[in-house]
């Protein structure tokens, strides 16, 4: 059995595809990322970063949306195909 | 048929779903913008009439959520919850609605007169979704009706429906949210305790549900809502 390789989701290169598996952020920003679609399950893509690296965009559930590192990092996906 | 008189109507919705759009199609000329005391982001108001009814129109700052603690989130929030608009509509986007469910599902666990305004239904239709708007309206259990603001499409039927609630001509049943066994416990523990401290001032489901989430922003401005002389539960109070 092949173990399931967990990232976070700061780290998902950019124009490919993860599947959330679990947030490590708490209270407020835990709640944030929730409510801009980032459950369990929802699948993200990683579409660009700024020229500086940070922050970078993902498609999430139909919009695009800017995380920073620090949030993107409290993200845990597990990288998918397209 | 009940006649409410100088009904409020609260507009919410998630940034970018055409709310302020709405606000315009609906005030047309008559509207005009206020600043609210000790705020520092607008909200709109507006006034309109219809069948002999003036209403008034609150157009709040647009929010992916009630429960998270940005100043508009807690705008919006404040104003659904603690100034009882008589209906509140909930603006979506139809070209990405799942993600504007959120905020759908949040207004239903707070009130039940609550409209869903699907909006940029002519961009859904270029994009080629097709949204089954009887059958969201019959899943959410509140009204739905699809509208493209900015060509005037739907408004009538959204003033039709708006004024059926208003007068009680239509109840909107949201379907409730169920959560786990082991939280629903603990809302029927709690439940009691609130409605004997509420008399019916919030409704004690979704305030019992923001004591277990323990955010402590929310529970204070539900304090002072209620004022200092009624004492909230706590979840130490309920376990078993």
């Amino acid at each position: 059995m092949s173990e399931v390789k967990i990232i976070p989701l700061a780290q998902l290169p950019i124009r490919s595809w993860g599947k959330v598996h679990s947030l490590l952020a708490k209270d407020d920003s835990r709640r944030r990322l929730m409510d801009l679609g980032l459950v369990p399950g929802t699948r993200v893509e990683a579409i660009r970063r700024s020229p500086l690296g940070d922050p970078t965009a993902y498609s999430i559930r139909g919009a695009t949306i800017a995380l920073r590192k620090e949030e993107a990092q409290k993200v845990l996906v597990i990288p998918t195909e397209r | 048929m009940i006649l409410v008189k100088n009904p409020v109507i609260a507009l919410a919705g998630n940034p970018n779903t055409g709310k302020s759009t709405i606000f315009n199609a609906l005030t047309g000329l008559k509207q005009h913008t206020g600043n609210w005391p000790g705020k520092t982001v607008l909200k709109a108001e507006g006034k309109f009439n219809y069948k002999g009814t003036t209403y008034t129109l609150i157009d709040l700052p647009g929010t992916y959520s009630l429960l998270a603690n940005s100043l508009d989130e807690q705008i919006a929030r404040d104003f659904i919850c603690f100034e009882s608009p008589d209906v509140t509509i909930i603006v979506a986007d139809a070209t990405c609605l799942e993600r504007n469910l959120n905020l759908v599902l949040q207004v239903m666990e707070i009130t039940s007169n609550a409209i869903v305004c699907l909006n940029l239904i002519d961009e859904a239709k270029r994009k080629r979704l097709e949204v089954n708007v009887e059958g969201l309206s019959q899943e959410l259990g509140i009204p739905v009706i699809a509208t493209s603001a900015r060509n005037g499409e739907g408004i009538p039927e959204l003033l039709e429906i708006l004024h059926d609630v208003v007068n009680g001509k239509i109840v909107p049943q949201p379907r409730q949210v169920v959560y786990s066994k082991y939280i629903e416990d603990y809302i029927s523990k709690l439940q009691p305790q609130l409605d004997k401290r509420l008399y019916g001032r919030l409704n004690s489901r979704w305030v019992a549900l923001r004591i277990m989430e323990g955010n402590p922003k929310i529970i204070e401005a539900i304090q002072q809502y209620l004022g200092h002389s009624i004492q909230l539960p706590t979840l130490k109070e309920v376990i078993i």
